[in-house]
């Protein structure tokens, strides 16, 4: 097998150890070394490495730090991993490993910065590195921000080769054979007379070798994974009910619970009677925790009847109250004194003609993953086990270990497959009542789970926002485009949660409306700070999920009222040549520019987030019942591919996600508490209503997450499309308000 | 009381109203079955009764009695895949696969009611369950696949 590419400059070194029986490859973190994640099966001395291979008598191991929440990132990792060692995915386990400092995330990290990703100038990059080397210092292992991908690439492919040319070694030293005449093939290495020896028959000697260093990664030619459909690693589990979520751990001894706490999110308990749920059938106990009760049962359904036969007085919510309180606190933040960032000022629009002004609005949204929060924690002696699904497992060890009185290595986190998250499981707010539990009833295990009505009650939403924008045309196009836009940190309430500082502006207010690659004479985009409300989170494609709207939908008033074509007037605005080519192609897909029949219209809206410009059309029809989706297109340039079934369910899964909640869904807030408590009131799309969906990928060299990206542009592509139909401009969504859809 | 669950006799000491659901994750150990609403929205619990998708959330257990159950682990297995559990493995269906027991279980029921059904009557009976990835092309796209199997079969 021929390697071409040698890798020339790396900031990482592949190191080995050996384990029990075996030897692992991994990430030696350089500066200072973080706490062992295989602490118990490492040598002395070898306190530093972090494990992405593991070979012992049992099997290969690819560890797959970065969570799975239905995104397929444990398939993603572990063919980066397999394509440089050269084992077959049905040879491996992928194992989430434990949480450690030395699997942080650079990239999400970068994020946070205001770099748009369409600048790759010095001073970008430097804020990059900046932002990784922060990274590594909070110790971010974290999954989100479409990172994966990007974090990962070089990273796991040397892991691999490191790990294969060391076994090949070590082969070498027991047959006496040269290494060139020595080739590897699924899991073994392949001797001259064609026998094979077993990675897992290597791994011993291999312990025993210092790590080959000089190793060169396969020329993209030679890939047999990446790139190519490959059947994800948990998809006959997940198609045969024998998958194993958080919320199906089953332990010996263990005790089902489940808590009700005060609806008004975060406020108090001031008392409770649970006399009658005491005495129900099943019950253990109810114990009292921050902000409400966990009830302790010998069944999940009996835990949930007690807790709502217990009686509660709840303190008040330390927030406005009702959502005409809310915005009338959004609305009052358009102000000089609130103003967080202005990272687009260009020309002048102070003294532009302005030809259209609009205010529009966007609600809170629940995740409302279809798992609800669940997990398990033993306390036992100094002792401390979790199992859980979580995206932020380092965050979590060290919150519960503060609760606990524990030190974080007294801390065992175990990661398990979720049910969905969208972003919910960034949160360890479930985690740490399990613990609270736990403190009350050492040395039993107990598995929390939420019911849907205290999932839905405490789901730290996304954010409302508002905008108002002016603009203005001349001569057939657009030449002023002025958006300010009010909303509440996400950083500061999420980053505060997990006991870490929030500085500088908070770039999610306008991220995906700020850094957009259009080139307006007078352009501004603003971001205003509104002072916390209810606690918020990130959701699926975080700041860019609303200013999409924002931004997407009043660029088409102006084009409209330039009478400039969407598509033209976009492209003649668009300096970034890869958000030109998915605007055109998205364009050639949807036959823009042809009639189309009386009563049918076509929006487009186009978002570079997460470093993807995505570009998307969707066709719908009024009809007499209401607003029917025909048709959508999607194009992005996405980078690499990686796996080519997971970035189209990603894709698709993201426009179903933009669409469905941009058509029917809001959380609002009465007395402090959150009306919508089931899918009833929060309906998400079904089947039945969603359109056929059209994807194409524009590849490049780089590399980026698919996640996301998608979620942004289909709620103004939808509104548009639905303006073009109707005439109807539409600035507030859920877009039921103003519409019926079929 | 009795319950017959994938062929198998088990008895159960619980509540009459305690729902089928909890019934059989809490107390018989079979978690393919899962809860995600509690209030027949969602469907990730869907599992057949005498051969017909129903909600276990809504089922009495004392309701269940005398009635064959079964759940995704009776409907087949790893080794031995039914025809709609094959074609959503070939379809690559699943994103995070929560919903997937309950959206396999309801297909399954919609073939052997209606063997070739129309796009708008695979789009009418799966929409009683919810899928929170949005994996709805794939799930069109499988149904329709397994339905042409069970044909040939």
């Amino acid at each position: 097998m021929g390697r071409l590419k040698t890798i020339a400059r790396r900031t990482f070194l592949i190191g080995s150890a050996a384990v029990i029986g075996g030897v692992a490859f991994g990430v030696y973190t350089y500066r200072k070394p973080a706490a062992n994640p295989l602490e118990d099966g490492l040598a002395q001395g070898e306190a530093a490495l972090t494990p992405y291979v593991k070979i012992d008598a049992d099997g290969i191991t690819l560890i797959t730090p970065r969570a799975d929440v239905g995104q397929g990132a444990y398939m993603v990792q572990a063919a980066l991993i397999a394509e440089e060692l050269d084992v077959r995915l049905d040879q491996i386990t992928a194992d989430p490993g434990v949480p450690s400092a030395a699997y942080y995330n650079g990239t999400v990290a970068a994020e946070g910065f205001p770099l748009a990703a369409t600048d790759d100038g010095l001073i970008a990059r430097t804020g990059r590195g900046a932002a990784d080397v922060a990274g590594k210092l909070l110790g971010l292992q974290l999954t989100g921000g479409s990172s994966t991908v990007p974090d990962a690439f070089e990273k796991l492919r040397v892991a691999g080769a490191v790990a294969r040319a060391t076994l090949l070694q070590a082969a070498s030293a027991e047959t006496s054979v040269p290494v060139d005449q020595l080739s590897t093939k699924d899991g073994a290495v392949v001797l001259p007379d064609e026998s094979s020896l077993a990675y897992t028959a290597l791994a011993t000697t291999a312990a025993g070798i210092e790590p080959v260093q000089e190793v060169a990664l396969k020329d993209p030619s030679e890939w047999r994974y990446i790139g190519k459909e490959m059947q994800r690693l948990d998809i006959v589990a997940k198609s045969t009910g024998t998958q194993e979520y958080g919320i199906d751990l089953q332990m010996d001894g263990m005790v089902h619970a489940t808590v009700k706490c005060n609806p008004r999110i975060g406020g108090e308990m001031i008392s409770y009677d649970a006399t009658e749920a005491e005495a129900m059938r099943g019950v253990k106990r109810v114990v009292p925790i921050t902000g409400g009760v966990g009830v302790l049962a010998d069944n999940t359904w009996r835990a949930f009847q007690a807790a709502e036969a217990v009686t509660f007085e709840w303190g008040e919510a330390p927030y406005p109250a009702d959502d005409a309180a809310m915005w009338e606190q959004v609305a009052a933040s358009f102000t000089a004194d609130h103003q967080d960032s202005r990272f687009k000022d260009e020309g002048d629009v102070d003294a532009m003609e302005v030809a259209v002004e609009a205010e529009y609005r966007i609600p809170h949204l629940a995740h409302a993953p279809l798992e609800p929060m669940t997990a398990t924690v033993l306390l036992d002696g100094g002792r401390l086990d979790i199992w859980t699904g979580t995206q932020i497992p380092r965050f979590m060890q060290v919150n519960a270990a503060k609760l606990a009185g524990l030190d974080a290595a007294q801390v065992h986190v175990h990661v398990l497959v979720s049910g969905g998250s969208f972003g919910r499981r960034l949160e360890d707010d479930y985690v740490l009542q399990a613990v609270e539990l736990a403190m009350a009833e050492p040395g039993v295990p107990i598995k929390l789970t939420w019911s849907r009505e205290e999932d839905m009650a405490h789901d730290f939403p996304r954010p409302l926002q508002m905008a108002r924008a002016r603009g203005a045309v001349s001569g057939g196009q657009v030449t002023g485009f002025d958006l300010g836009i009010a909303a509440p940190s996400v950083a500061a309430s999420q980053l505060g949660r997990l006991g870490q500082p929030a500085m500088g502006p908070d770039v999610a207010i306008v991220a995906g409306a700020w850094d957009q690659p259009y080139r307006i004479p007078d352009y501004r985009v603003t971001g205003y700070r509104v002072p916390p409300m209810v606690p918020i989170s990130s959701w699926r494609s975080v700041g860019a999920s609303g200013n999409g709207f924002l931004h997407e939908g009043f660029l088409d008033e102006l084009i409209h009222a330039a009478g400039a074509d969407p598509l033209d007037e976009r492209l003649r605005l668009c300096w970034h040549e890869p958000s030109r080519r998915v605007l055109e192609a998205v364009g050639e897909m949807s036959n823009w520019g042809d009639a189309l029949p009386e009563g049918r219209g076509r929006g487009l809206a186009f978002t570079l987030s997460f470093g993807v410009p995505t570009a998307e059309v969707v066709e719908v029809t009024a009809t007499e019942r209401g607003i029917r989706l025909d048709q959508v297109y999607v194009a992005c340039e996405v980078g690499r591919v990686i796996d080519p079934v997971n970035f189209d369910n990603q894709v698709k899964g993201g426009v179903i996600w933009g669409l469905g909640h941009a058509m029917m869904s809001e959380v609002t807030f009465s007395d402090g508490m959150t009306e919508q408590l089931n899918y009833d009131g929060y309906p998400g799309m079904r089947i039945y209503q969603t359109p056929e969906i059209e994807v194409r990928a524009l590849e490049t060299d780089a590399l980026r997450g698919i996640g996301e990206p998608s979620v942004p542009p289909a709620a103004p592509a939808l509104a548009n499309a639905i303006f073009a139909a109707t005439g109807q401009r539409i600035r507030e969504l859920p877009l039921n308000k103003s519409v019926d859809f079929i | 009381m009795k319950l017959k669950v994938n062929g198998t006799e088990h008895e159960v000491d619980v509540e009459e109203d305690m729902p089928l659901l909890w019934v059989l994750r809490d107390e018989l150990g079979i978690t393919g079955p899962k809860y995600g609403c509690g209030i027949a929205q969602c469907g990730a619990c869907t599992v057949h009764l005498d051969g017909v998708a129903t909600k276990s959330c809504q089922v009495w257990a004392v309701d269940a009695v005398g009635v064959e159950v079964t759940t995704i682990e009776g409907l087949g297995t790893p080794e031995a895949l039914h025809a709609v559990q094959a074609a959503w493995v070939e379809h690559q269906v699943a994103q995070c696969g929560y919903c997937q027991s309950g959206q396999i279980m309801l297909a399954a029921s919609l073939l052997s009611d209606s063997p070739s059904p129309t796009d708008d009557e695979i789009d009418d009976a799966m929409s009683a369950n919810l899928c929170r990835c949005g994996t709805y092309p794939r799930i069109r796209a499988a149904v329709k696949s397994a339905a042409a199997k069970l044909q040939e079969a």
